[in-house]
């Protein structure tokens, strides 16, 4: 009877640990980047850390101004939503509203399977067939570019749109569009000033989700943008906060300035990165409670 | 007296389930129609054929004539959308849109055509007075229409039914979701509206309908199978069974 | 008319504008629909085609030999699975534990929301900052190096909140009868678990395997700092612990960005669009098989 009671209370005590494991990796990570992130923020000044609009990490008088980084990521990040948003979301209005169950079946499929395609197929059909079809499009010199990240980034977050914007759409409730129905309006009509309208938290929830994913891509864009420290233009070669992590990752030497500084960029990115969850919490919340 | 709406052997089938059987019934103008019956009697059923709402449930098919105003409501002619704006519908369930009190009135008349800003305040504000309701909401015309109580929802409900100018207004068990005071106030609006208005409601209180209607029709499992003049059907039932049901035997 | 306001005349069709404007809306959305599966389609297409022809038996089993200029992704093959292995070894009990402390155990209501906030948030930290912080870490601090461990232990943390979310989601579907059940006939609490919610959970922990699996096997920015790029054939797992490896997704990096090795990039690619189709079906199928009881 003893050692029952005694397993009893181990097994509690086991499962209690395999809880905390989540809450301490958290913790665990943001400290880690937060000490790791500040002595070159120190060192650099957080002004000309962050609004230094040049990056020469290996001159011989390096320059550690993450402006670029910062700029062409949230520029790159609303080009992504400008194309990914409308497209996303008419596409979750045809799952959830217009397509027979039959096909919303196979459209929904190739949704989770775009979701499914790792970051680095993307990186290397944008390589192959994007940046070239850029390049000659526009007549540049070299088609990695901004513009290509923003398609390549556009079409990543697609499955996120969709998925989260559907659900959103499909939980309206039918009163609403029987309402909508019953004073002559077309079903079209019903979907775009009823349906959208009352889904529009979970909606926004979905964009921001895509945000999130796309400010955080790294290996997909790196094939793509030309990783050169410029600032943000839309034919350029430019970097992002995470393919600047990437590239300097590579090269840095362990315990140098140059290293530190790259800690600092995914100290921001990681900044960055919680601001955009807090909002989609938010979003979240208010979609719970009507 | 005009008939306005009329069905002639109205057959309805859900896939291989037949839910209305051959109904023959005439809706005079400016009248209240009760439809009273068990639940699943087909009176809702019916009551959604008018104005084609049952179109939106797969598997639906209809047989035989339904008219408005002597025109095929069933037999193209007539879009379904003009069909829905002249017979407008209010809900079990109170069920405003999750908007302001303003953007659900407007909400019809914004569908049906571009109206300047001073014909739709208008509009708005004279649905309201229709409804009953404009002296409690006026003040508050921009908050959102979810801040009702249920009573003040279903009468939004019906403002925004009259803010397209039907003929005709189907209610499907208006009250069953209020109160005893919001359902008062709701049978007193329903006498003011049957002066400008031909209603048609589905009602589970036999009371209700004997209170309020010019007339009354008892369906069972799908039959229609008696209509007449309410004081009639509840003092000298001709149908046996509609007797039954009157005196609470089942239902 | 009755109002006199200006109502529109008594048309009996729908205005030629609604109509149009209707017609468009719905062309739109039929579009955008069309362009989700075409991108699909494409890309599918595209890899396969290109890829499928540079599949064959000796890029599957031998390695990369620079004496005969051959390219071999037999390693790859090797190091993915001992990542999904042991990724999969550790998480899957701290997963399943969690979700069960979630479900079963937590009193303490605060606590409980905040595992599962952070949770959360786990979801939606990049790989890329998993990476750096796997790798300060694991391969500096904890002196690991860059080694199959270190990347395996760095996705423990990242899907470790698939598993959680998924085994909770069957959790919460076993009927609080059955635990009534079992603590009426005088169970214990962890007999309960072991024999009834578990099994009965069976389906959430096996699809969140599966979800884990695909995870896996598709990240490259997590693992090219933590498990590195290595690509000699280490056939012994635990030697190949300590050893740094890259994945398949790492290696198809590493050929196609910094080698220009076109060829292996979409033989790789072929194959992991093709385990994404596995993975893509097997969470169908276990969905419907356990619907089914």
């Amino acid at each position: 009877m003893k050692a029952k009671a005694a397993v009893e209370r181990i097994m509690g005590s086991v499962f209690f640990v395999c809880g905390m494991v989540t809450i301490v990796a958290v913790l665990g990570i943001t400290a880690y980047l937060i000490i790791s992130g500040i002595p070159a923020i120190r060192e650099i000044g957080l002004v000309d850390f962050l609004f230094g609009q040049v990056w020469q990490s290996t001159a011989s008088e390096p320059l550690f101004g993450i402006m670029p980084f910062i700029l062409t990521s949230v520029y790159g990040t609303l080009g992504a939503c400008l194309i990914g948003v409308p497209v996303g979301l008419m596409t979750a209005v045809f799952l959830a509203k217009v397509a027979s169950p039959k096909v919303a079946a196979v459209v929904n499929t190739a949704v989770e399977l775009l979701a499914g395609i790792p970051s680095v197929v993307y990186g290397l059909i944008g390589m192959i067939v994007l940046v070239p079809a850029v390049m000659r499009f526009f007549q540049l010199k070299n088609g990695t570019s901004l513009f290509a990240a923003i398609i390549v980034l556009a079409v990543m977050i697609l499955p996120s749109i969709i998925s989260v914007a559907r659900t959103a759409l499909v939980s309206v409730p039918g009163e609403y569009e029987e309402a909508s129905f019953a004073l002559g309006a077309t079903k079209m009509e019903t979907i775009f000033r009823v349906s959208i309208p009352a889904a529009k938290s979970g909606i926004a929830a979905g964009i921001v989700l895509g945000i999130g994913r796309a400010i955080g891509e790294a290996m997909a864009v790196m094939m793509v943008a030309g990783n050169v420290a410029n600032m943000p233009e839309l034919f350029k070669s430019v970097s992002f906060l995470t393919t600047a992590i990437t590239k300097e990752m590579a090269y840095a030497p362990t315990g140098s300035l140059r290293q530190q500084a790259l800690f600092s960029i995914a100290l921001v990115l990681y900044v960055f990165i919680m601001l955009i969850n807090t909002i989609l919490n938010a979003f979240l919340k208010r979609r719970e409670k009507p | 007296m005009s008939i306005i709406v009329s069905a002639k052997d109205l057959n309805l089938y859900y896939g291989a389930f037949q839910a209305l059987i051959d109904v023959c019934l005439d809706i005079p103008e400016k009248e209240i129609t009760a439809l009273i019956g068990p639940s699943g009697c087909g009176k809702s059923t019916f009551l959604k054929t008018l104005n084609r709402m049952n179109d939106l449930i797969p598997g639906v098919k209809i047989t035989g004539e339904l008219t408005y105003h002597g025109e095929n409501i069933y037999n193209g002619g007539l879009d379904v959308t003009v069909l829905r704006k002249n017979i407008g519908m209010v809900f079990q369930k109170p069920n405003p849109f999750p908007m302001s009190i303003y953007d659900n009135i407007a909400y019809g008349p914004r569908l049906h055509g571009k109206l300047k800003k001073a014909a739709l305040d208008d509009l708005v504000e004279r649905s309201l007075k229709g409804a009953v309701l404009w002296d409690e909401v006026k003040d508050r015309l921009k908050k959102s229409a979810m801040g009702l109580s249920g009573g003040q929802q279903q009468r939004l409900c019906i403002a925004r039914a009259l803010s397209v100018e039907p003929d005709v207004l189907l209610m499907d068990e208006p009250t069953s979701a209020l109160d005893p005071a919001s359902t008062a106030k709701i049978e007193d609006l329903m006498s003011e509206l049957k002066k400008n208005y031909t209603v048609v409601i589905v009602t589970h209180n036999m009371q209700q309908a004997a209170r309020i209607s010019d007339r009354t029709a008892f369906f069972l499992v799908g039959v229609l199978v008696e209509v007449g003049q309410t004081n009639d059907v509840f003092s000298i039932p001709r149908d046996k069974r509609t007797e039954d049901y009157i005196s609470g035997r089942f239902g | 008319m009755r109002w006199g306001v200006a109502t529109p005349s008594r048309n009996k069709k729908l205005s030629a504008r609604r109509r149009i404007s209707g017609g468009l809306l719905k062309g739109i959305v039929f579009l955008c629909a069309g362009v989700t599966v075409a991108l699909l389609v494409g890309l599918l297409g595209f890899i396969l085609y290109h890829g499928l022809g540079n599949i064959n038996w000796a890029f599957l089993t031998t390695a990369r030999s620079a004496l005969k200029n051959t390219i071999g992704i037999f390693p790859n093959i090797l190091f993915t699975l001992y990542i999904i292995i042991t990724a999969l070894l550790i998480s899957l009990p701290i997963g399943v534990g969690a979700s069960i402390y979630l479900n079963e155990y937590a009193s303490h209501k605060r606590l409980a929301r905040m595992i599962e906030f952070t949770a959360e948030t786990l979801t939606g930290i990049p790989s890329i900052i998993f990476g750096l912080v796997g790798y300060l870490f694991f391969c500096r601090m904890l002196g690991l190096g860059a080694s199959i461990l270190s990347g395996a232990l760095t996705l423990v943390v990242m899907v470790l909140p698939i598993i959680v979310r998924t085994t909770q989601e069957a959790l919460k579907t076993v009927p609080d009868s059955y635990r009534e059940g079992a603590v009426a006939l005088g169970a214990t609490k962890w007999y309960m678990i072991r024999t009834i919610i578990l099994p009965s959970s069976l389906d959430g922990i096996v699809g969140g395997c599966i979800l884990a699996i695909g995870r896996i096997v598709g990240e490259s920015a997590a693992l090219i700092f933590t498990a590195g790029v290595g690509y000699q054939l280490v056939t012994n797992y635990f030697q190949a612990l300590g050893t740094s490896g890259g994945t398949l997704s790492v290696a198809l990096y590493v050929y196609v960005y910094e080698q220009g090795e076109f060829e292996a990039g979409y033989g790789i690619a072929a194959i992991l669009v093709m385990i994404v189709l596995l993975v893509n079906f097997a969470t169908k199928l276990v969905k419907k098989k356990f619907k089914r009881i």
